[in-house]
């Protein structure tokens, strides 16, 4: 078992370098870099753009070099001192930036993550077991329409009454007065008071296709001859149930792992753009139109980095529930 | 006659089990009732879709929505309370009471009816403490004995492992041993060994019995193969179509039948017991010395590493000749190479060492195994595969005229009406009305179905049908009809056969000639009934000697020559 998870740990690396190259390279794809979108917002402003000046940044920042040496520069930078470069855009280091972004956004994916799986697992089990009854088309129906509204209407929605009927000040994850306070347990309070309008929703898909993969293979499971073994044992009927074929439906929960944090970040943008959520979507959406680009790198670096460690998990649990699996 | 009563432990009384489907209610089981006595079995048979399984589960209370016991009575004795199990609620506490404790249920499939994510011993030690309270180490403890009882070597390793590392064998020992772990009086085995090859279904058969004498257990045991009642029953019950149609013991049944449908069953399952009758071997019509049609040398298959130590030698130095006209049967278990010995000849899968020779109508003669993909279309008209699974080998999607008439339009050989009648043609020739042309296969019983299939493997006019367990599917009714249908269709065109099976009752009623494989080797080549009376070699012996035989007056299983394969 340690053999294998090391020898996956070690076949990350080579994919993380592929992965940072692509992204580098999309994101050098579209002409021009960061200085020539300055250029032109600045001349399109009337000011007067100082030609020595322009080639002095293009020195500092190396655009005049080739493709793979801005890229080796980039990526020595990150391996020998865990520096992301700069974003032009914030003026400051990509490192400041970056981490508080992915702080919120791995808490928010957790959160949700964890929310799919309490709802989804029940009901999920319940419409399986009861299918055809008026319960399981009720959810039938509720969750064709989590899977079929977009996210963020569902965002607008929900904002939209948590104002009118909550009086709670909607949007963000702090209300204005916390936003700067240092963390307290008021903060706190106010805090898990803003996370569930985001977790709801974003949950809101996943937990819909979840229950409808549940059911089906459920409704699979239920009928195979290992189950009519366990109820002639004389176990109760719940026990049966739980114990043997929603433990071998289980495997596309594990899986989910791998999806929500990938999703989170490219699926939810909007709606993070909507609830003004400090996740790394809308950064990452507003460091691609203005073409920061060491910015944008280090943030699809990360992601792809954070997606790698939940498909590395979501394997493991696998073969932790699944002995099929960890023995071949 | 008290002490009569006594034994009975489990009375049936006129039960009927319903299935409320959409359009109808179908009667599944009507008016059904027969005893379970202490020590004694009571074999339950029928062809498939007789309702002998649901009756069976219906002693458990487990019969699947949307099933249900509409009448009768299902008495459970036990020291002189009486308790009516059809009256009780299927989920409640005194049901399950009686789940495993008083009645323990062993299953047909043995790859299925065990969790595969959970170790053997966790599911039998699940079964022991769920009927008795010992704690974990004592249940453990009970759990070894059981394995060790049902004969799986070293069972306190084999608890920990998990059912896909058992065989077929040793996974229904362990079924076996989770169905005693509450201590039942009673004992329903649900066809135990019809997954089994041979000689590991009578190593179980022998299991059950000596376990079911040693604990005075009553058994009801299912089944569709006459063979197997012959050796184990006391009492049997005849069923169709949801009726027992007759009953009584075990040397009545066999030797004084009273319905024509048990004699019906009796007769198409001993007549495959010999060769059949009246039929010249092809071989011998013409004096002069036939050419073979198809000669296999040293045919062989590894997979894997050649050499390596895992590498597995799935065909091992093949040779055989197969003549016109004739039928050659390849016998084996399951693993022995027989399946892979077919496709090398077809080269679906490519032979590591070896030649396959095939000698055309005007006597040229073909190197199968140098061919290139083009050439070996043409040798794949001449040389066609009949499928096992009946169910699986017909596209659903395909009315019967396009499944039957597909070889002719890939082969751009018939289109339009030429197309219609030749695949009318065709029908007719396996015995199925014309008229069906336009239905869809699930319209058509598994014995129709395997007609169709035949019906497509003649289209292209074969000289050699390969028959890959051709007939294991079917009810040994519908099994002997397949068998006539293809013998008539070989003579009339002039057909070879390999017929590939298990079976060996199957393949002595079919087969001119028969070559015994075991280990991917051939052990033995020989005539048919030769190697059914008289065989030579130790394997055969054993393998003959382990089929059931159909008559109660002479159990042969029970004397049968066991074989210890050497040790590789």
């Amino acid at each position: 078992m340690l053999g294998y998870i090391f020898k996956r740990v070690l076949y990350m690396i080579p994919t993380l370098f592929g992965m940072s190259l692509i992204s580098f390279l999309i994101i050098q794809l579209p002409p021009g870099d960061y200085l020539t979108s300055m250029i032109a917002t600045m001349s399109d402003s009337g000011q007067a753009v100082d030609p020595a000046q322009i080639e002095r940044l293009k020195e500092i920042y190396g655009f005049d070099d080739p493709f793979y040496i801005q890229y080796l520069k980039w990526i020595w930078g990150i391996v020998s001192r865990g520096d992301f470069g700069y974003s032009f855009e914030w003026n400051q280091p990509v490192s400041g930036l970056i981490w508080g972004r992915m702080g919120s956004t791995l808490v928010i994916s957790l959160l949700s993550l964890l929310f799919v799986w309490i709802v989804a697992l029940p009901i999920g089990i319940y419409s399986a077991v009861r299918r055809h009854s008026i319960s399981d088309h009720v959810f039938t129906f509720f969750g064709f329409i989590g899977l079929a509204v977009p996210n963020f209407i569902l965002a607008l929605v929900l904002m939209y009454f948590a104002y009118r009927y909550l009086g709670q000040s909607v949007g963000g994850l702090n209300s204005p007065e916390f936003a700067e306070a240092p963390w307290s347990l008021a903060k706190v309070g106010d805090f898990l008071a803003h996370l569930w309008i985001p977790i709801i929703i974003i949950g809101a898909s996943g937990t819909a296709a979840l229950i409808r993969v549940l059911r089906a293979n459920l409704t699979d499971e239920l009928h195979k001859p290992y189950v009519i073994t366990a109820r002639a044992k004389g176990l109760p009927e719940y026990k049966v149930i739980l114990k043997y074929p929603v433990r071998i439906a289980l495997n596309p929960f594990v899986s989910a792992i791998g999806w929500v944090l990938p999703h989170l970040v490219s699926g939810v943008t909007i709606t993070a753009i909507v609830l003004n959520l400090p996740t790394a979507g809308p950064l990452l959406f507003r460091a691609l139109v203005s073409q920061d680009m060491y910015l944008a790198g280090s943030f699809i670096l990360l992601l792809s980095a954070l997606t790698l460690v939940g498909m590395l998990l979501s394997d493991l649990l696998l073969a932790l529930l699944d002995p099929r699996i960890r023995f071949n | 006659m008290t002490d009569l009563a006594e034994d009975t432990v489990l009375s049936v009384e006129n039960l009927s089990i319903d299935f409320r489907l959409r359009t109808h209610i179908l009667h599944a089981v009507e008016n059904v009732s027969f005893e379970l006595k202490r020590s004694q079995t009571l074999c339950l048979v029928g062809e498939s879709g007789s309702g002998k399984s649901v009756t069976a589960r219906s002693l458990l209370q487990i019969v699947d929505r949307p099933g249900s016991i509409v009448d009768g009575r299902i008495l459970l004795r036990n020291a002189g309370a009486v308790t009516d199990i059809a009256r009780l609620d299927p989920d409640g506490q005194a049901m399950r009471a009686i789940r495993g404790r008083r009645i323990g249920l062993i299953f047909q499939e043995p790859m299925s009816s065990l969790s595969p994510v959970h170790t053997i011993g966790s599911q039998i030690t699940e079964a022991v403490r769920l009927h008795s309270d010992l704690d974990k180490r004592a249940a453990r403890a009970k759990t070894v004995e059981l394995l060790r009882q049902v004969e799986i070597p070293n069972p306190d390793q084999m608890a920990d492992r998990y059912t896909f590392e058992f065989s077929g064998g040793m996974r229904q020992r362990a079924m076996i041993a989770m169905a005693l772990a509450g201590n039942p009086d009673i004992l329903i085995a649900d066809e135990p060994t019809t997954a089994l090859d041979v000689t590991t279904q009578a190593e179980i058969l022998d299991l059950i019995k000596r376990l079911q004498v040693e604990r005075g257990m009553a058994m009801l045991l299912i089944t569709h193969d006459m063979g197997i009642v012959a050796e184990v029953a006391d009492d049997v019950a005849v069923m169709r179509f949801g009726h027992i149609v007759e009953r009584g013991p075990v040397d009545a049944i066999y030797h004084d039948a009273q319905h024509p449908y048990t004699r019906q069953l009796l007769t198409s399952t001993v007549k495959l017991t010999r060769h059949v009758e009246s039929r010249v071997p092809a071989v011998a019509l013409s004096s002069q010395p036939l050419r073979p049609i198809l000669s296999v040398r040293n045919l062989g298959k590894t997979f894997g590493w050649h050499g390596k130590t895992n590498s597995l030698r799935a065909v091992d130095d093949a040779n055989f000749d197969l003549y016109p006209g004739e039928n050659l049967g390849i016998v084996g278990e399951s693993g022995s190479g027989k399946t892979t010995l077919g496709r090398l000849i077809l080269r679906t899968v490519e032979p590591t060492t070896g030649t396959v020779v095939y000698r055309n109508k005007d006597g040229s003669e073909v190197e199968v195994t140098s061919l290139t993909k083009k050439e070996l279309r043409g040798f794949h008209r001449e040389v066609r595969l009949v499928f096992q699974d009946p169910f699986a080998s017909l596209n659903p999607r395909m009315t019967v005229k396009e499944v039957i008439g597909d070889p002719l339009i890939i082969n751009g050989l018939a289109k339009g009406k030429a197309l219609e009648e030749r695949v009318a043609e065709l029908m007719r020739l396996v015995g199925l009305d014309p008229m069906g042309m336009e239905r869809y296969p699930h319209a058509f019983s598994g014995g129709q179905r395997q007609r169709i299939g035949i019906a497509r493997a003649l289209a292209l006019d074969p000289r050699i049908i390969i028959a890959d367990e051709a007939t294991s599917a079917l009810d040994v009714s519908i099994r002997s009809q397949i068998l006539d249908l293809l013998l008539d269709i070989r003579q009339r065109l002039n057909l070879s056969f390999i017929f590939i099976s298990h079976d060996i009752s199957v393949v002595r009623y079919f087969c001119d000639r028969v070559a015994v494989m075991h280990r991917g080797k051939i052990v033995e080549l020989g005539e048919a009934e030769q190697i059914c009376t008289a065989p030579q070699e130790a394997y055969t012996k054993s393998l003959i000697s382990a089929v059931p035989n159909p008559d109660p007056r002479d159990k042969r299983m029970l004397h049968r020559h066991r074989f210890v394969a050497p040790v590789l």
